[in-house]
């Protein structure tokens, strides 16, 4: 079993994870994804993770409620544990000195990009960190990631903190400063990583993305991941999950991320249920 | 007298009931038929049916105690040989191994092995109550990568030995294809669950969510003390056909929509969160067992129509007859010399259709099979919602990559040597379809018994 031994709320329905185990936190790496299940009936979710710690052998992950797994699982207290969680998956990042890189995190996209700016960081690059949200109060790991990176930039939607508008608007920020950028990580929603891709594409900039597709097994087993990468076919679990953010099909990577939308609507529904129906049994 | 009761047949759910629930299809022989059938063995001097069998099970010994009604004994003498008798009497190809040299098949039809088999290997695990006794152990550790059938047939006859075994499993569940790719009303979980819990019995150690290639290698394993490493990953990387459309939604490996639907039990969603999709019209690329399964299962979850496109004639398919038979009776549409060509999709990206062309057969090919030649001009197309591919595995290189000093052929199998599945690495062994492709449960469990007697070899050198 694989206990939580700490859990912290980062923002509305978004909740980090400290989780025992000691396999998986010997060998992961930034970049990395584990698979978790909750109990017997339940799906197995990748989750890129956040952060991890050799010595005490855990790793962190960050997870948010968005439907009917997640749901139970961002419910699960200190002290409870997961049936499986199954790592480290994926290749990690290919840290090296390139001079200046932008570390773009979106929404829950900054959990997963916090380790790969600091080993970055550890590199010898400077780092420049962009993180977005909707809003300043569902902006996550904020002091995290100025402990990892050389300078932050805040962009929000709505413009209760930093640069007003999306990420790219951040991103836009850096260089209009002059900044001479190398490379470009960006994690976040699949939308997010596109319009990213999108805007770099014109300005040459290297960009990598972390591809979060419908997966399964997590090991090349059943392809459900695949992903379109320079017209050829790869399995996000064992090829990726970064890929070169420009060679990607985002819109079919978005298609193929919407085919299970009816029945997670369907389970969510369901949940909703059965949450009312124990929270009146409760009172 | 006895040469003239006929082979008992196997009682089966009703094709038009079973095609729409999970239970098994075949309900098993009773007494009477298994006493019956038992009779039939005329238990020969030199039984050839013993050498049909890869794991070399004493076959006229457990049939005579069938007949002399020791059920529970019989159940034991399967046991000596063979790990998974209560699998092997399910899915093993009986009509090509043991059953192929019974001599009652010369003249007549052979003996009912495999239903026998399943006969007495299921009384055991319903009234077997004596507890095996762990060997004493040697103190030689052994790991083995994967818990399919070639790992746990290895795990099992060392454990007898007295080694202490430790399996290394990907998923969450061992068992392999088992657990994952062959479905519910073919093999029941519970019953591959309760063979799986007669080895930990015996002392095998199984850890879940344990990716070798990931979170250790092969050289840590080694260097951790365990004395020898059987690699038996099998054949968990799925093929696709390389067409256009074949990234659209709506279009699974067969591992995936297995996978999805035994593992992760989708039939049962929303009660387990997995879900899996399935619409009316369905295609399975492939005629093998896999492609049958994938075929049934969609049958079982709703679909209306299900057809199987294969390349060659309905001669040439892969699949076990029994397999195909079952399938064309619950409704099962075969449309053999099809070759698809491109999947058409709909404004949202889904599965609309696929255009194939027709195949005539040609001259025989290496495989001494005809091979398929396209009709130019004979396009079709095919209406759907959903397609299944099930044209093959290739070897998984998580292992394989992370692992120096290992010979592999051009395919990404292992070179292993055949009388000892001794690899170019040293105190590291390698069976079952790693080795030999994709092949089937029993020829991966002799792999696993050959590697056995092997490792106990080396280690007691």
């Amino acid at each position: 079993m694989y206990v939580i031994s700490k859990k912290r709320v980062l923002a509305e329905a978004i909740v980090l994870f400290d989780v025992q185990a000691p396999d998986i936190a010997r060998k992961v790496a930034a970049g990395q994804f584990v698979i978790v299940r909750n109990d017997e009936e339940g799906e197995r979710i990748p989750l890129t993770v956040m952060d991890y710690d050799r010595l005490k052998g855990t790793v962190t992950i960050v997870i948010q409620n968005v439907g009917y797994s997640s749901a139970l699982i961002s419910n699960m207290a200190e002290g409870d544990a997961f049936l499986d969680v199954v790592g480290p998956l994926g290749l990690p990042t290919e840290v090296e000195k390139y001079g200046t890189v932008v570390c773009i995190g979106g929404g829950l996209g900054i959990a997963p990009i916090h380790p790969i700016a600091r080993d970055l960081k550890e590199a010898g690059n400077r780092v420049i960190s962009v993180l977005g949200a909707r809003s300043a109060d569902l902006l996550i790991l904020e002091e995290e990631m100025r402990a990892v990176s050389t300078e932050v930039v805040i962009a929000t939607n709505d413009g209760s903190a930093g640069v007003p508008g999306f990420v790219t608007d951040g991103l836009a920020h850096i260089l209009a400063q002059g900044a001479k950028v190398d490379v470009i990580w960006a994690i976040g929603p699949m939308i997010m990583m596109k319009a990213v891709v999108e805007y770099t594409r014109k300005l040459g900039i290297r960009t990598i993305v972390s591809m979060n597709p419908v997966m399964v097994d997590g090991t090349g087993m059943c392809g459900a991941c695949r992903v379109s990468v320079g017209g050829e076919t790869k399995f996000a679990c064992v090829d990726g999950p970064e890929f070169d953010g420009h060679a990607v099909d985002f819109d079919l990577a978005m298609q193929r991320l919407s085919y299970f939308k009816d029945e997670e609507n369907r389970a969510k529904a369901r949940s909703q249920c059965e949450c009312c129906a124990d929270s009146e049994g409760r009172k | 007298m006895r040469e003239q009761t006929p082979r008992q047949a196997m009682p089966c759910q009703e094709p038009s009931v079973r095609a729409k629930n999970f239970a098994e299809v075949a309900v098993g022989y009773d007494e009477p038929t298994a006493l019956l059938e038992a009779g039939r063995c005329l238990q020969c001097k030199k039984p050839g049916c013993r050498e049909g069998c890869p794991v070399g099970v004493l076959i006229p010994e457990f049939i005579k105690k069938i007949a002399d009604k020791d059920f529970l004994g019989a159940g034991e003498v399967l046991k000596e040989k063979n790990a998974l008798p209560a699998v092997c009497g399910r899915v093993c190809p009986q009509e090509s191994q043991c059953e192929s040299k019974c001599v009652l098949g010369k003249k007549g039809e052979p003996v009912a092995i495999g239903r026998l088999e399943r006969f007495a290997a299921d009384y055991l695990l319903q009234n077997g109550t004596d507890k095996v006794q762990p060997a004493e152990l040697t103190g030689k550790p052994v790991a083995i990568i994967g818990g399919g059938p070639a790992g746990l047939t290895c795990a099992g006859e060392l454990a007898k030995l007295g080694h202490p075994v430790t399996i290394f499993e990907a998923l969450h569940t061992a068992g392999g294809v088992l657990m994952y790719g062959i479905p519910q009303f073919r093999l029941p979980k519970e019953i591959v669950g309760s063979e799986i819990d007669a080895l930990k019995e015996l002392g095998v150690e199984i850890k879940v969510n344990a990716v070798v290639g990931k979170f250790s290698s092969v050289d840590e394993l080694l260097a951790q003390g365990y004395q020898a490493v059987f690699i038996a990953t099998g054949a968990g990387l799925p093929n696709f056909a390389n067409i256009p459309g074949e990234n659209l939604n709506g279009v699974y490996s067969a591992n995936e929509f297995l996978t999805r639907t035994n593992l992760m039990k989708a039939y049962r969603f929303p009660e387990y969160a997995t879900p899996i999709k399935i619409g009316k019209r369905v295609a399975v690329f492939g005629a093998g067992n896999v492609a049958m399964d994938g075929a049934r299962t969609a049958l079982r979850l709703g679909a209306e129509e299900v057809y199987i496109l294969y390349r060659r004639s309905r001669e040439e398919m892969p699949a076990r007859h029994e397999e195909i038979e079952h399938a064309e009776e619950e409704g099962v549409q075969l449309i053999p010399l099809s070759k698809p060509l491109e999947i058409h999709g709909d404004e949202q990206g889904r599965v609309k259709s696929v255009t194939c062309l027709r195949n005539e057969l040609g001259e025989a090919d290496a495989s001494g099979r005809r091979s398929p030649v396209e009709i130019p001009g004979s396009e079709f197309e095919l209406e759907l919602d959903t397609i299944i591919e099930a044209i093959g595995q290739g070897p998984n290189p998580l292992v394989t990559k992370s692992t120096e000093g290992l010979e592999l052929n051009r395919r990404g199998n292992i070179v292993a040597d055949p009388e000892t599945l001794a690899t170019s690495k040293p105190s590291v062994f390698a069976g079952g379809d790693i080795v030999t492709g994709a092949a089937t449960v029993i020829l991966a469990m002799g792999a696993g018994k050959t590697a056995a007697n092997a490792i106990h070899a080396f280690l007691e050198k």
